[in-house]
Parts: C-alpha cells; sequence; structure tokens
C-alpha cells in the first residue's frame, strides 16, 4: 500500500507523535482484523477507524469478544489476523497515551485506602523505589478528581463507596495522566438509572473537553446514544461499526446476525432489538 | 530477677543479662520486618499463603537440624522454595486455599517426620513451633539484622509499584507493569520475613506479628505509608512489651505477643465500631 510506506517514511523523518497529528482522523485503525486465541476465533473482519476526540460505544452480547477488542488495543493480546494500528504504531503493553477502566476490581468493603492514594497511582504506580508523592502528583490527583466531580471523595476510603463513587474515582484514575484515548469496560454495570446518566454525563464532558477519544463498553445502548459519535456492534463472530444511525438500522444488524432482526425506535429515540436472544436496547 | 515498681531499673535489670539483649535486638528487627510485609499481605489477603510459608519452612527447619544445619537455614530453604511455586502460578493462584491447605498439610507431616528422627524431639519442636527468642545466638542476631535490611530495601524499592498492583491488577498490567516479577519478588521477601519472625513468635503464631498489627494500622489509616509506619510500631511495641513481661513472669514471650497485639486488636475494632456507626438501613417498605 503507497499510502502506508509513505506515512511509515513520514515517520523515520519526524518521529510517531508529530505523524499522530497529522494523521489526526485516525488515532486507531484496523483492517480486517481477527480477534481471538490460539484455537478459538472470536471475531474477524472487523474494519474501523475511530479519531481524535470520538466517543463510540462497544455493545454486543456476553462473550462476544468486547473485552478481547480492548486487550488487543493495549497489547495485552496480538491479533490473530488483519491490522490495528493506535497513534500509526502496532499496539503494544504499557502505552501512557492510553487510560483503561477496567471491569474486574480488587476493591472490596474491607479496604480502608483513600481514594486519592488509588487516582495518584494512576499516575505515578509504575515508579520504583520509596519516593514519597509530590506536590505535582498531588495536584493532578485533585485535578483528576474535580474533572469527575469526586474531590469530596478524595480522602473516604474506596472500600465504602459505592458502585457509582467507585466508578468516578476508576475514571479519575483513568484520566490523571491525561490519556489521548480512554477504554472504558462496563463502567455503567450495577449502577442504577440516575446514577448511569450521572456517570454517562462526567464521562462526555471530560471525554468532549479533553478531546480524548472514548471506548465504551455496554448492554445497553439507550443511555448512550445522545452522546455517541460511533457505535461497534459484536455479535456472533462479526462486528460492525459505524454511526449509531447506520449501524442500528434492521438491515445492518440482520445482516450482522445472518437472521431477520427488528429495530424499533420509540418517539425518543430509543432503541429496542427484536429478534435476538438477548436485547441490547430497551423496550421503553 | 525479680520485679520492682521501679521501671527503669527493671529494664536495666533485664538488659544486664546478654541474651536478653540479644532478644531485643533480634526482636527489633523481626518487629520491623514482619510489619512492612504484613501490611501488604494483609491488603493482599494472602495471610493464609504467609502462613503456608512458615510451615513449609518447618519442614526446613526440622530437615535441616537432623542433618546437622542451623534450623534457620533451613526456615529459609523451605519458605523461599514455598514462596517461588506459589508466585510462580500468578497472584489468583495464591489465593487457592484449597491447594495452599493441601501442601501446608504435607509439608507439617514431613516437619513431624524429620524431627521424630532427631534425639531431642521434644524441646526443638516446641521452640520451633512456638518461638524461642531467648536462646537466639550472636550468629543468628547478626544473620537477622542483614536479612532485615535486605528485606526492607526490596520492600522501598517495589513499594509503589506493588501497592498499584495490589488494588488494581489489571490496569497495573495493562500500563506495563511485570506482574510476574513483581509477585515473585513480593512473595521471596515475605518467605524470608516469615523465616526470620519464626525465631520469635514459632511457625504457629506467626499472624501475631505479620497479620495482626497490619490489620489494627489498617483500621487507623487510610494513607498507606502511615498505616505501614503504625504496623511497625505496634509490631516492635508489642515485641518490646513481651519480652519485658516474660523476663519477670513464668510464661512464654510468644504468649504476650499474641497477647498483646489481639488485646489491641479488639481495642481498636471495638473503638470504631462505636465512633463509626454503620448506616442504618431505612426498612424498604415492600410492595405485598
Amino acid at each position: 500500500m503507497p499510502k502506508r510506506s509513505a506515512n511509515d517514511s513520514l515517520m523515520s523523518v519526524i518521529g510517531p507523535k508529530t505523524t499522530a497529528v497529522a494523521v489526526q482522523s485516525n488515532l486507531i485503525v484496523a483492517e480486517n482484523l481477527a480477534a481471538g486465541y490460539r484455537d478459538k476465533t472470536v471475531w474477524q473482519g472487523a474494519n474501523f477507524a475511530f479519531g481524535k476526540g470520538e466517543f463510540i460505544a462497544v455493545i454486543g452480547p456476553n462473550g462476544a469478544g468486547k473485552t478481547t477488542l480492548f486487550r488487543l488495543l493495549l497489547g495485552l493480546q496480538p491479533p490473530i489476523h488483519g491490522m490495528l494500528r493506535i497513534f500509526d504504531e502496532q499496539p503494544s503493553r504499557g502505552n501512557p497515551r492510553i487510560g483503561y477502566v477496567p471491569q474486574r476490581h480488587l476493591i472490596d468493603s474491607e479496604t480502608n485506602i483513600e481514594s486519592l492514594e488509588l487516582v495518584r497511582l494512576g499516575l505515578s504506580g509504575k515508579k520504583w523505589g520509596f519516593n514519597p508523592f509530590g506536590h505535582k502528583d498531588r495536584e493532578a490527583a485533585v485535578r483528576a478528581l474535580r474533572a469527575v466531580d469526586a474531590l469530596e471523595l478524595a480522602h473516604r476510603p474506596l472500600g465504602v463507596l459505592s458502585g457509582g463513587e467507585l466508578q468516578r474515582i476508576f475514571l479519575a484514575e483513568a484520566l490523571v495522566s491525561s490519556p489521548e484515548i480512554l477504554l472504558l469496560d462496563e463502567p455503567l454495570s450495577n449502577l442504577d438509572l440516575r446514577r448511569e446518566t450521572d456517570l454517562l454525563h462526567l464521562i462526555n464532558k471530560a471525554v468532549r473537553e479533553g478531546g480524548v477519544t472514548a471506548l465504551l463498553i455496554a448492554h445497553n445502548i439507550n443511555p448512550l446514544l445522545p452522546h455517541l459519535d460511533k457505535v461497534m456492534y459484536i455479535a456472533n463472530g462479526r462486528v460492525a461499526t459505524g454511526k449509531p444511525s447506520e449501524v442500528l438500522t434492521s438491515e445492518s444488524l440482520s445482516s450482522l446476525y445472518g437472521m431477520q432482526v427488528e429495530v424499533l425506535r420509540d418517539p425518543h429515540g430509543n432503541v429496542a432489538i427484536i429478534g435476538v436472544e438477548e436485547h441490547h436496547g430497551d423496550v421503553v | 530477677m525479680s520485679f520492682s515498681l521501679n521501671l527503669i531499673a527493671d529494664l536495666q535489670q533485664m538488659l544486664g543479662y546478654q541474651f536478653m539483649q540479644h532478644a531485643y535486638e533480634a526482636g527489633t528487627v523481626v518487629a520491623l520486618i514482619a510489619g512492612v510485609t504484613g501490611y501488604f499481605v494483609v491488603l493482599r489477603k494472602s495471610a493464609f499463603t504467609a502462613h503456608a510459608f512458615s510451615e513449609i519452612g518447618f519442614a526446613g527447619a526440622a530437615g535441616a537440624v537432623l542433618i546437622n544445619v542451623q534450623p534457620i537455614a533451613g526456615l529459609v530453604l523451605g519458605s523461599t522454595l514455598g514462596g517461588l511455586a506459589i508466585a510462580a502460578l500468578g497472584r489468583r493462584a495464591s489465593n487457592r486455599d484449597t491447594q495452599i491447605g493441601i501442601v501446608l498439610a504435607f509439608a507439617l507431616g514431613l516437619g513431624l517426620l524429620f524431627i521424630s528422627l532427631y534425639v531431642g524431639y521434644a524441646t526443638l519442636a516446641y521452640s520451633i513451633l512456638f518461638g524461642e527468642i531467648l536462646g537466639i545466638s550472636v550468629g543468628n542476631v547478626q544473620l537477622t539484622l542483614i536479612a532485615g535490611i535486605v528485606i526492607l530495601a526490596g520492600m522501598g524499592l517495589i513499594y509503589r509499584p506493588l501497592l498499584f498492583a495490589s488494588l488494581d491488577e489489571d490496569v497495573a498490567e495493562a500500563k506495563g507493569m511485570p506482574m510476574l516479577f513483581l509477585g515473585i519478588v513480593f512473595m521471596l521477601l515475605v518467605a524470608l520475613a516469615v523465616s526470620f519472625s519464626v525465631q520469635v513468635t514459632g511457625v504457629l503464631l506467626i499472624f501475631s506479628l505479620m497479620v495482626t498489627p497490619a490489620a489494627i494500622s489498617q483500621y487507623l489509616s487510610r494513607k498507606p505509608s502511615r498505616a505501614i509506619l503504625l504496623s511497625v510500631v505496634i509490631a516492635v511495641l508489642a515485641v518490646w512489651i513481651g519480652l519485658f513481661i516474660a523476663f519477670y513472669t513464668p510464661y512464654p514471650v510468644s504468649f504476650f505477643i499474641t497477647a498483646i497485639v489481639f488485646g489491641l486488636y479488639l481495642v481498636v475494632r471495638g473503638m470504631r465500631a462505636l465512633l463509626k456507626p454503620k448506616k442504618i438501613e431505612t426498612p424498604v417498605m415492600g410492595t405485598m
């Protein structure tokens, strides 16, 4: 491909970072990408390109390979086929320009450590040696906590926080290093409707203000619809990506699932998907 | 050695004995390393693993005596091998109670066999199982000091990544932290700390210095660095006071150490319950 070789030669002259800015519209690019493990392909044939500041929802049934996508982006797992580039480079583990909020957390009601500490670790948890946290760490952590409206939680122990409060702390932990890409794995699970809406507003605000490209894994697309630029639907071993209005249609989802699927819309713009075992839209 | 109400004179009298000086020196170092490593043992919920180290160490110590080697060498060898094995299995594996329990039982059995083959059967078993700080040799005091420096330096080096990995493993991994390496280093440091702590508390009472002070400190401070400091202070005081009381009474040091930390634990938990009443759940009206 002549276009990419031109990019490569550019990179060697002015370095990868400048290139990423030059091709601003493509922070994440995948061509004919397949993911899975040695003995099992989870999904394949994915093509997508996400630009700076885009908010993308990743939707699909359990086990469809949504977290697998994140593992590829984080460089924790190689693709089994196809091309995937982030900032015009191959994904590599420990990229400081990517912030990540995993689904699994180790914090329980016994964890009597203040939230500020976890947020600071998001910035400098990689530093070896016993060095006390400096002023800069603290300021950055306070800024991140303020950005997610959680400053009043700074000195509260993690173990007593509610699900929604904890998600705000994790978000601050991910934002504290000023990432350009944010990967959020089911931050809305276990939240009631009001907390879900509140958290989404915060995520949307952080994404828009910082020009961050955010991918958010969720089960229900409806609360996300007002904020989204794109949606990625993973099901049946395949991936459909595009604007919500393009992907969330009966034709597009029927072709994704390989069976007749109906997408219904109510007057408020909520969608309901009929015809698949798991519903990823609520009938309101 | 009779106890008077003049505590200064009592202290002077006690420290006039060389074996008490050695006990205080080794006991202080042990309390330091147990207090520091214990914080992470409690945070990572690896108490059972730490206990397993001490019992694998017991088999090592008993085996060492049998072949005429210092028990501490067997302790270190046994528990570090155990530490390596468990760390290599990964963190999720280190919480596998059943498998650890199975290995631990066999290690204790093995230790029993070694000890029964040895002539000085009862006293040796007793001192390894319940601690014998009062008879510690000068050589072992020096060895304990060196081990203490190694352990503290090691913990200082991995402090922040270990804290990060203990609180948010998946993010730490995604950020490129060497998780397996970190786990192995930590487990080795704990195994080493356990081996030397056994001199004071014995194999069976290892929790009194490795777990209880750290558990108390986690109630008292929300800042890890301050909690670690508190954990150390509690462990050191328990050893000092325990040794002091034991000197003037006919009862064993290990008992007093366990009693002091347990009493403090009860007080702190009780105060916490009083000061911070749990949120009273408002009863939800059911729609029957």
